[in-house]
């Protein structure tokens, strides 16, 4: 039987902090920055005494920050307490269940207005402790003793797929050259450059050292250096993966019946799923992600759409093999023809099922907590018209976004359809 | 007291003395590697210990340029990689394992489907000196 929320829910403003490497930044510094812009995004205003509860998603700010027990000590920075104040911890997933608590609180009949945060600040750790730290979201018995890295793990993903549909390696470096020239028009992403701009700026490097010019013939054969772009786990290689990042993003939620108090064009979140998985090795299947597949049916059925439905997506490409797959997860490829779709830029702003247009996680950044709150802010955007040269043309419906926590084991799918 | 014999630790006890083991659930024939009490397919909470024949399949690799501490402990780097795979095992169940004695130097040549069998290697030196599993070509 198909579920349905009690009552409805709208999304009233966002905002979000730019992504990228901030030294002198906390995550609270980061979260201001964010809910400011969500203040003035709301069409009439607010009173932030009329937010109830503070769902906030962090994966670990125990290791980056040393810092636990931080939504309280969040919502305190902004002026928000005594209200209800929960840190939500599902891996990279944190923001989207984040975003998927305050939904269900709203639908509960609890509260009314509810703010969702996201937020993570990763980059005072060396790399190699940001591994670690990262690495704390696969089983730590059974999985890491083996020698397995998150972009190993998404490799051996890609290594199934690759030999499963006999699929060009080629069109992994295709979805970064996407998302790159999508994050190259949003000013929030930590590297808002196409890779020809990455090209220019290592050739001029070059030639500011007095060292040989590099050239390339083309994007797709600067990916393939290896020299420009070294292999991290095969057979993904730098620019398959996205950064490491500092970055918040928020959300205000209100029930269906007062979003016209605060908005005259709120979008409606019309579905919602999450599903989870154990580790890797025992699932069925190593060239999909099942969780995925199963949140976003029950995302579907109680919007009442289908993946044909949906005009745009913000999906968790933590490696570009996650988009690939994500495509046919959610239903808008065939298993086995994601990797084609994008290889024929159908997943590009001018394609059938534009994918990303933000950027991505890959462009615009994954600190891992706001990410999937950051993605809602693109889906508003969007739907609102207001991406600037981003903008997906022609009138717009349905965007939903896909969140993803360590390598499946938590998947979280939202839907929101925006009105007249 | 309920019989919970299958404890996660025994695992890697088992390891410690070259042993891969795992769970068949006494309701439904579902085979756990590693061994656990209560079946993920039938949820009984019926099981006895396997002991596995070592043998499998390589279903998924990748090799890695970029360790985690760990592994830069245990001496590997962008020059010195390693690979480290998901395993099907004749039993039928999978398990993340290192694999060595494959060529590093052109991951492309390693083959889904290459026969495995079991082995164990030793990382760290001294004092910090541990075993894990690993498979080799059989």
């Amino acid at each position: 039987m198909t579920k349905k929320f009690s009552r409805g829910v709208a999304v009233v403003g966002v905002g979000m902090s730019k992504f990228g490497v901030f030294p002198e930044l906390t995550s609270r510094d980061l979260f201001v920055e964010a809910y400011q812009e969500l203040r003035q995004s709301v069409q009439k205003g607010f009173d932030p005494k009329d937010i109830e509860a503070f769902y906030m998603g962090n994966f670990t700010s125990d290791h980056f920050e040393n810092q636990a027990h931080l939504a309280p000590i969040v919502a305190s920075w902004v002026g928000l307490s005594p209200i209800a104040s929960t840190r939500i911890e599902d891996a990279c997933a944190s923001g989207g269940v984040a975003l998927r608590q305050g939904v269900l609180a709203i639908a509960s009949g609890d509260v009314d207005v509810v703010l969702v945060g996201g937020l993570e600040k990763m980059t005072d750790l060396p790399g190699a402790k940001v591994t670690d730290a990262l690495a704390l979201a696969a089983d730590s018995m059974f999985e890491i003793p083996a020698g397995f890295t998150f972009p190993g793990f998404y490799a051996a993903m890609a290594s199934a797929y690759i030999d499963q549909y006999k699929a060009d390696p080629d069109s992994l470096l295709r979805v970064g050259i996407k998302n790159h020239e999508n994050g190259a028009l949003n000013e929030k992403a930590q590297f808002n450059q196409t890779i020809g701009d990455v090209m220019a700026g290592k050739r001029k490097k070059a030639e500011q050292k007095g060292l040989p010019i590099p050239e390339w013939e083309d994007e797709m054969a600067f990916m393939k250096d290896l020299k420009a772009n070294p292999m991290i786990a095969w057979p993904l290689r730098l620019f398959d993966c996205s950064p490491v990042s500092d970055g918040a993003a928020a959300v205000l939620l209100v029930s269906e019946e007062l979003a016209s108090k605060y908005s005259d064009s709120p979008i409606f979140v019309v579905g919602s799923g999450q599903a989870s998985d154990g580790a890797l090795a025992e699932r069925e299947s190593l060239s999909s992600v099942p969780a995925a597949e199963k949140a976003s049916k029950h995302a579907y059925a109680m919007a009442g759409i289908g993946p044909e439905d949906v005009d745009f997506a913000e999906v968790h490409d933590c490696f570009t093999i996650a988009e690939i797959m994500a495509s046919e997860d959610l239903g808008f490829f065939p298993r086995g023809e994601g990797w084609k779709a994008a290889m024929e830029g159908q997943t590009a702003r001018s394609g059938s099922h534009p994918i990303n247009t933000s950027g991505g996680l890959k462009s615009k950044g994954h600190p891992v907590g706001a990410s999937g709150v950051g993605q809602v802010v693109e889906v508003w955007k969007q739907l609102h018209g207001i991406a600037g040269e981003r903008q997906l043309p022609g009138t717009l419906k349905y965007g939903l976004t896909h969140n993803v926590g360590g390598t499946g084991q938590t998947c979280v799918v939202h839907i929101f359809e925006k009105r007249n | 007291m309920t019989d919970n014999t299958m404890n996660s630790k025994e695992f890697q006890q088992a390891i410690a003395q070259d042993l891969l083991i795992g769970s068949r659930c006494l309701n439904c024939g579902n085979i756990s590697i590693p061994q656990r009490q209560i079946c993920p397919r039938c949820n009984s909470d019926k099981a006895e210990r396997i002991q596995t024949n070592g043998r499998g399949t390589l279903a998924a690799f990748t090799v890695i340029y970029v360790p985690p501490t760990s592994m830069a402990e245990a001496g590997y780097n962008a020059k010195n990689p390693y690979c480290v795979g998901i395993v099907s095992l004749e039993e039928g169940a999978r398990i993340s394992a290192q694999i060595v004695g494959v060529d590093l130097s052109n991951p492309s040549a390693i083959k889904i489907g290459l026969p495995l069998k079991q082995t164990f290697v030793i990382r760290g030196e001294g004092e910090s000196a541990r075993k894990f599993l690993a498979f080799e070509p059989a």
